[in-house]
């Protein structure tokens, strides 16, 4: 496919742009594609929210929802059951001692149970940290529903303090029948400065 | 032939001399030669700086530095030779082939190019500064992350990830002020008469790459501005005590990072092809084929990213569709392949040193390419993620798919912008070292990788001893067998043999009609096409 060349011709169905018409394409054309990069910086940004979006839909991150769970009238099933295991971590930068009082629980869906986390400030100033939970596997995590959680708020500890923090929460027992085992996992960060 | 195209390069325009020419210049030849010796430095650059790993990981144990300054070298290696060696170098070529290639006076808007190039040596010093900076106490060193900057590391990293977020910002604006004013060019300055499906493979691959870069530059500096603001003014987008996600960075970064493999290759698998039917003296195969692989392949790297972190937790159904998305890529591919084959199918081969570099290239680059679909496997992947099987893979695709690619493009043109003929039996030794001491180095890596040995790692077990001493040595030849290249070059610049307007016996296109070296102003008065 290469083009044959004769340039003495200068047949009568082309003809060459001018300068002036030239540099007004060219400019037009640069602004428009000026645009385009314009807008994919701006949709850099907005995948901030999409991304948010997708996660709480389809539990992508593993991360649980972060409001308490209307308290749930559904029935207990009983046919299965379900092993929840729980870790803790703390995150460098907060001087505390964080771990669940119980490592794991088998509960069937729909019934309601608590857990206890135990933290302790081993610092000497009063401290304000903030739990994130994630699940695993990440599909599991939005049919852990939390009636009350310690991770709902910040928690603040007086220096050598400690606290015993309840975790109130049932799996919905919509949950898939595959899943018959999920790790809930927290991870205490000091909170961010306001 | 050439005179006609030349008409107007008596009148002068008072040139400024010496290093005003430089920094002043607007002329597509000019830029282009900036381009590509800033690459070629920057290549230099980044190619010790891996010296100094795999004298590290000679031998097991820390022997030359402490990890820190390892993690160091390893990013800022990346990040050289992505953005300031290999990126560049096709910016090179496309300034100063492209308006010769398709019959246009120069670039379409001139002064933008000047500035497109005079970011990039403020952005590499960006990246080396904090080297210099460590050795009188200032901050801590370049960036330690690797080339990736995942948080939560990055944002507890020192003040070499600002320099690196800077130093992208710049090379960013850059590549897209390339990118606009190259698909200016082609969709603008064609000479009358060429349509689109008559330009030149070259210009296809390049139009591509810049539609990738627009579209794909803007997210990875949204995203590294998104990283500087939780560093420094309390944003929370990746900083889970926050509410944010760190695993938000990794998409957002890799919806940049995997157009951006393509980036780096579009173009070379646009003058590829030209190369090898110039020494196959024959026409090119499956031209619509070709360029509507390439726009496939183009479409469908903004739609596999996920597949760099597998392992970072993903439902079922995502992992399965960027697994199938990833591997269909292979089919255009495998389309180009096929294309690239039967172009030298019964066609009379000589074997100068730039289809030598060519031919290795398809071996090598098919190499990496079968290895990648290794990669894409998710079942696979979490066994290989994060290994050595990924350096010594994506080493076959960037460095022999793109370096060595673009150094076939360099023997190719040497002597169309010199004037001269380089030296072809120097050039020979050149290639056979590269190839050989290439694979030596990498072909070791895969079996270390298989065996489980991690990258980015400055220690390593005891079994993985002896690969690692040949990949060592091979890398150290490798490096020293780019010296020679270095030579060639500036032997070819200085003088030689006065290379023919045609070059090639079997070069065929515009850029083969003017004289060599071409005037410094050419196609003044565009050709006809027909």
């Amino acid at each position: 496919m290469e083009p044959v060349i004769d340039p003495k011709s200068d047949s009568n169905d082309v003809r060459r742009k001018t300068k002036a018409e030239q540099d007004k394409a060219n400019s037009k054309l640069a602004i428009k594609m000026i645009w385009v990069a314009a807008g994919s910086l701006l949709f850099a940004f907005a995948l901030v929210p999409l991304y948010d979006v997708l996660c709480s839909i389809t539990g992508l991150n593993g991360k649980t929802d972060n409001n308490a769970a209307t308290l749930n009238k559904a029935k207990v099933d009983e046919s299965r059951s379900v092993t929840v295991q729980f870790t803790a971590a703390v995150m460098p930068g907060l001087g505390w001692n964080f771990y669940p009082k119980q490592t794991s629980i088998t509960l069937h869906p729909g019934q309601i149970e608590t857990v206890l986390f135990e933290a302790k400030n081993i610092t000497s100033q009063i401290v304000t940290g903030q739990a994130i939970p994630s699940v695993t596997p990440g599909v599991a995590s939005v049919y852990l529903k939390k009636i009350e959680c310690f991770c709902f708020v910040n928690q603040s500890l007086k220096p050598g303090e400690t606290k015993i923090m309840p975790l109130r929460f049932f799996i919905d027992p919509a949950i898939p029948k595959d899943v018959s085992e999920m790790t809930l996992s927290y991870s205490f960060f000091e909170a961010a400065k306001k | 032939m050439s005179t006609t195209t030349v008409a107007n390069h008596e009148e002068h325009h008072d040139h400024p001399t010496g290093i005003m020419r430089w920094l002043t210049t607007t002329n597509h030849k000019d830029i282009g030669t900036m381009y590509l010796t800033f690459s070629l430095v920057m290549f230099l650059v980044g190619g010790s700086m891996i010296l100094g790993i795999r004298a590290e990981l000679f031998k097991p144990g820390l022997q030359l530095m402490n990890p820190d300054f390892f993690n160091q070298l390893i990013g800022v290696h990346a990040l050289i030779m992505i953005f300031a060696a290999l990126m560049p170098a096709a910016t090179g070529f496309a300034n100063w082939m492209l308006p010769l290639q398709i019959g246009a006076p120069d670039m379409a808007l001139p002064r933008l190019n000047n500035w497109g190039f005079w970011l990039l040596p403020p952005s590499a010093i960006l990246l080396t500064l904090p080297f210099t900076l460590a050795l009188f106490g200032i901050g801590d060193g370049a960036l330690a992350t690797g080339w990736t900057f995942y948080p939560p590391l990055s944002i507890q990293g020192g003040i070499g990830v600002d320099f690196a977020i800077f130093a992208i910002h710049l090379l960013g604006i850059s590549s897209v002020l390339g990118s606009i004013n190259i698909i200016v060019t082609l969709f603008n300055m064609r000479a009358p008469g060429m349509t689109l499906m008559k330009m030149p493979m070259f210009a296809w691959g390049w139009l591509i790459t810049a539609f990738l870069l627009i579209a794909t530059i803007p997210v990875l500096a949204g995203a590294v501005t998104m990283l500087l603001t939780d560093r420094h003014f309390g944003t929370h987008f990746f900083n889970a005590a926050g509410g944010g996600d760190p695993i938000m960075f990794q998409h957002l970064f890799w919806f940049f990072g995997h157009p951006e493999v393509y980036i780096l290759l579009l173009p070379v698998w646009g003058f590829i092809p030209q190369i090898l039917q110039t020494f196959s003296r024959k026409p090119m195969y499956g031209y619509k084929a070709q360029v509507y692989s390439l726009w496939a392949i183009g479409a469908l790297a903004v739609v596999v990213w996920a597949h760099h972190f597998f392992t970072a937790g993903m439902p079922v159904p995502a992992l399965l569709y960027f697994m199938y998305s990833t591997m269909a890529i292979s089919l255009p591919l495998a389309v180009l392949f096929f294309c690239w084959i039967k172009t030298m199918w019964k066609g009379s081969m000589t074997f100068e040193t730039p289809m030598l570099f060519a031919v290795g290239w398809i071996i090598l680059f098919g190499i990496g390419g079968l290895t990648g679909l290794v990669l894409a496997d998710v079942a696979a992947d979490a066994q290989y993620h994060n290994s050595y099987f990924v350096v010594a893979h994506f080493h076959y695709t960037l460095f022999a798919g793109g370096i060595m690619g673009i150094m076939a493009g360099v023997y190719y043109w040497l002597p169309k912008m010199t004037g001269n003929m380089y030296d072809e039996k120097l050039g020979k030794w050149h290639f056979w070292l590269t190839a050989i001491s290439f694979n030596l180095t990498f072909i070791p890596q895969f079996f270390v990788g298989l065996a489980g040995m991690p990258r980015r790692i400055p220690d390593y077990a005891l079994q993985f001893a002896e690969f690692n001493m040949i990949s060592s040595i091979s890398a150290f030849a490798l490096g020293l067998s780019q010296l020679l290249f270095v030579y060639v070059i500036i032997k070819c610049v200085k003088g030689g043999k006065k290379a023919t307007d045609k070059v090639w016996e079997g070069a065929e296109g515009l850029e083969w009609t003017l004289s060599s070296p071409p005037p410094y102003h050419s196609f003044t008065e565009q050709p006809i096409v027909k």
